[in-house]
C-alpha cells in the first residue's frame, strides 16, 4: 500500500456502504469494493448483484463450507441470502443495462473532476481487464469509487482529465480515498469530509485538480 | 431414431474438430468451467483457433496443473482470444497468454463482459447486431458506428457465432438438456446457444431422456450436441476448496 496515512480500505467502503437505501440492488467491484458487504446494515435490505448471475449474494462461506459451484464476479466463494436467484451472463447483464443497478461501486486508478475515470488499462499496458466495468460504469444509476489518494510514487489518482484509456465518461458521483469523501457535480469536484488526522493543504497538495473545499469540512463518518 | 449424443471420453468427443475454428468456453472463474475438455482439446491438436471465453485462464480456483486456456496457447493452437480480460485480474497473476500476446504471436479481442454476453446470446437468437452503450466514449469505440436512441448514444456491436461451444453442466439428459448448479451458469448456456456443435462435460450421471423435468430445464437439447460424463478424480478434473488448491501447489 503506497499510503497508511487516513482511512483504512474498511473505513473507505464502510462510508460508501452507509450512502446504500433500503432496498438498493448494489453491485461490488473486484478488489477494496468488496469490502463494502462486510457492514452492519441493520434493517436496511440490500441485494447485491453479481455479473455472474448470482442476485442476492450474501457472507462470505467459512473455510472448509464453499458450495464449489458459487462464487461471486471476484470468484470469492460466497453465500446466498433468502430470495436470491440465479440467472445466466446475459440476464445479468441486462439487468445492469436496463437500470436495475442502484449503485456500483468500482475500484481505479483516475477519476477526473468531470466524472470521467480509468480502471482496466494501465499507461503503456497492451490490451486490459475490463470485465464488467464498461457496463457497470455506463449503466449504474450511481457510480461511487474506492480508492487511494495517490499512487504509489505519490501521484494525485484524483486527476483534471484522465491520462489513461477511460472506463466511462462523465459517470462517477461519489469517490472515497484514504484522504475523504469527494462528490462530484456538474460543478466540479467538492470535498464534502476529510479522513481524521488528515488536513485541508495535504488533502489539495495530493489533488491534481481543483477542488471545492467548503468553510467547514466535517470528518468522514465511521463505522459505530 | 437420432444417433446418440453420449461419447464415452473426452478425447472422443473432440476428435475430428478441424484447424482455424471458432470455439467459445463457457465458465466463470472455474465455476462451469470446461477444464476437461480444455485437455481433451490440447491432446487433439486443433490449430489457428479463435478461442472465446471471458478470460484466458479461471481465477484463483483453479489449481495450477488443471488444463485450461492456458495449455492451448502453450501448444500454439491459438490464434486470436476474444475476453473480457486480456490482462490478469490480480497484480500477482501471470498469465501464459501475456508472453505471447506481447510478441505479437496472438491477437485478441478486448470487449466489455457484458456484450460480449449479448454478442453470444444475439448469434443465438438469431440477431445479427444491436447498440449497447457500454464502452461508449472509450477507446474500444474509436472509429466505430455509434447511434442516438432517445438522446443517448449506443455503440454497434455484431452477434458472435461460433462453431463450436464447450460448456460444462451439472445434470443431463441423453437428449442434452441441461441444468446448471449455482453460479455454474454464467456463460454456458449464451457459449451453447451461439454454436453450431456443444460439447458437454456434466457432473451427474446422464439421465435417461425425459427425468428432468421439463420446467427444470436451464437449456434445451436442441442446443446440445455431445455429451461426457466426467469421471471421478484423479481421471477428471473437479472444481476444489481452497485449502485443497494451497495443498496441492504446495505439494508440487
Amino acid at each position: 500500500m503506497s499510503d497508511t496515512k487516513g482511512l483504512t480500505r474498511q473505513q473507505m467502503c464502510d462510508r460508501l456502504a452507509m450512502e446504500f437505501g433500503d432496498g438498493w440492488v448494489v453491485n461490488l467491484g473486484i478488489g477494496i469494493p468488496t469490502l463494502c458487504s462486510n457492514y452492519p446494515f441493520g434493517d436496511r435490505a440490500v441485494v447485491f448483484h453479481s455479473e455472474n448471475g448470482v442476485v442476492g449474494y450474501g457472507p462470505l462461506a467459512a473455510p472448509g463450507k464453499e458450495d464449489l459451484h458459487l462464487v461471486n464476479a471476484g470468484g470469492q466463494h460466497v453465500t446466498m441470502n433468502p430470495g436470491s436467484a440465479i440467472v445466466h451472463h446475459a440476464d445479468a447483464f441486462g439487468m445492469i443495462r436496463s437500470g436495475r443497478i442502484d449503485v456500483t461501486v468500482l475500484g481505479a486508478y483516475e477519476v477526473a473532476e468531470n466524472g470521467d475515470f480509468a480502471n482496466w488499462k494501465m499507461a503503456g499496458q497492451k490490451g486490459g481487464g475490463i470485465g464488467g466495468a464498461m457496463d457497470l460504469a455506463a449503466c449504474a444509476r450511481q457510480v461511487f469509487v474506492a480508492m487511494e489518494q495517490t499512487t504509489r510514487r505519490g501521484a494525485p489518482r484524483l486527476v483534471e482529465r484522465c491520462a489513461i484509456p477511460v472506463t466511462a465518461r462523465g459517470v462517477v458521483d461519489l469517490v472515497i480515498t484514504n484522504y475523504g469523501l469527494f462528490e462530484i457535480t456538474s460543478d466540479g469536484m467538492t470535498l464534502k469530509e476529510i479522513a481524521p488526522g488528515v488536513s485541508v493543504d495535504e488533502v489539495k497538495a495530493t489533488t491534481g485538480c481543483n477542488l471545492i473545499v467548503p468553510g467547514d469540512v466535517p470528518p468522514v463518518r465511521l463505522r459505530g | 431414431m437420432p444417433k446418440s449424443k453420449i461419447f464415452s471420453s473426452f478425447d472422443a468427443a473432440v476428435a475430428g474438430i478441424p484447424d482455424n475454428m471458432t470455439i467459445g468456453f463457457g465458465g466463470f472463474a472455474v465455476v462451469g468451467v470446461p477444464v476437461n475438455l480444455y485437455g481433451a482439446l490440447a491432446r487433439q491438436g486443433a490449430k489457428s483457433l479463435t478461442c472465446v471465453s471471458n478470460t484466458t485462464r479461471g481465477g484463483a480456483t483453479l489449481p495450477e496443473d488443471a488444463p485450461s486456456m492456458e495449455w492451448l496457447i502453450r501448444n500454439d493452437q491459438v490464434k486470436k482470444v476474444v475476453c473480457s480480460f486480456t490482462a490478469p485480474t490480480r497484480a500477482s497473476q501471470r498469465l501464459v497468454f501475456t508472453e505471447y500476446y506481447e510478441s505479437g504471436r496472438i491477437e485478441a479481442e478486448l470487449v466489455p463482459q457484458g456484450t460480449l454476453a449479448e454478442r453470444l446470446r444475439a448469434a443465438g437468437a438469431g440477431v445479427p447486431a444491436f447498440y449497447t452503450p457500454a464502452a461508449v466514449g472509450t477507446e474500444l469505440a474509436e472509429g466505430r458506428e455509434t447511434r442516438v436512441f432517445n438522446g443517448r448514444e449506443y455503440l454497434l456491436e455484431h452477434a458472435l457465432p461460433l462453431d463450436y461451444a464447450f460448456i460444462r453442466a451439472y445434470q443431463a439428459d441423453a437428449f442434452g438438456n441441461l441444468r446448471f448448479r449455482r453460479a455454474q451458469r454464467n456463460f454456458n448456456p449464451l457459449m451453447a446457444m451461439a454454436a453450431k456443435t456443444t460439447i458437454v462435460e456434466v457432473e451427474e450421471d446422464i439421465l435417461p431422456t425425459g427425468a428432468i423435468d421439463p420446467d427444470d430445464v436451464h437449456l434445451s437439447g436442441i442446443f446440445v450436441h455431445r455429451l461426457v460424463k466426467v469421471p471421478p478424480a484423479p481421471e477428471g478434473w473437479w472444481p476444489m476448496r481452497p485449502a485443497e488448491i494451497a495443498a496441492r501447489s504446495a505439494a508440487r
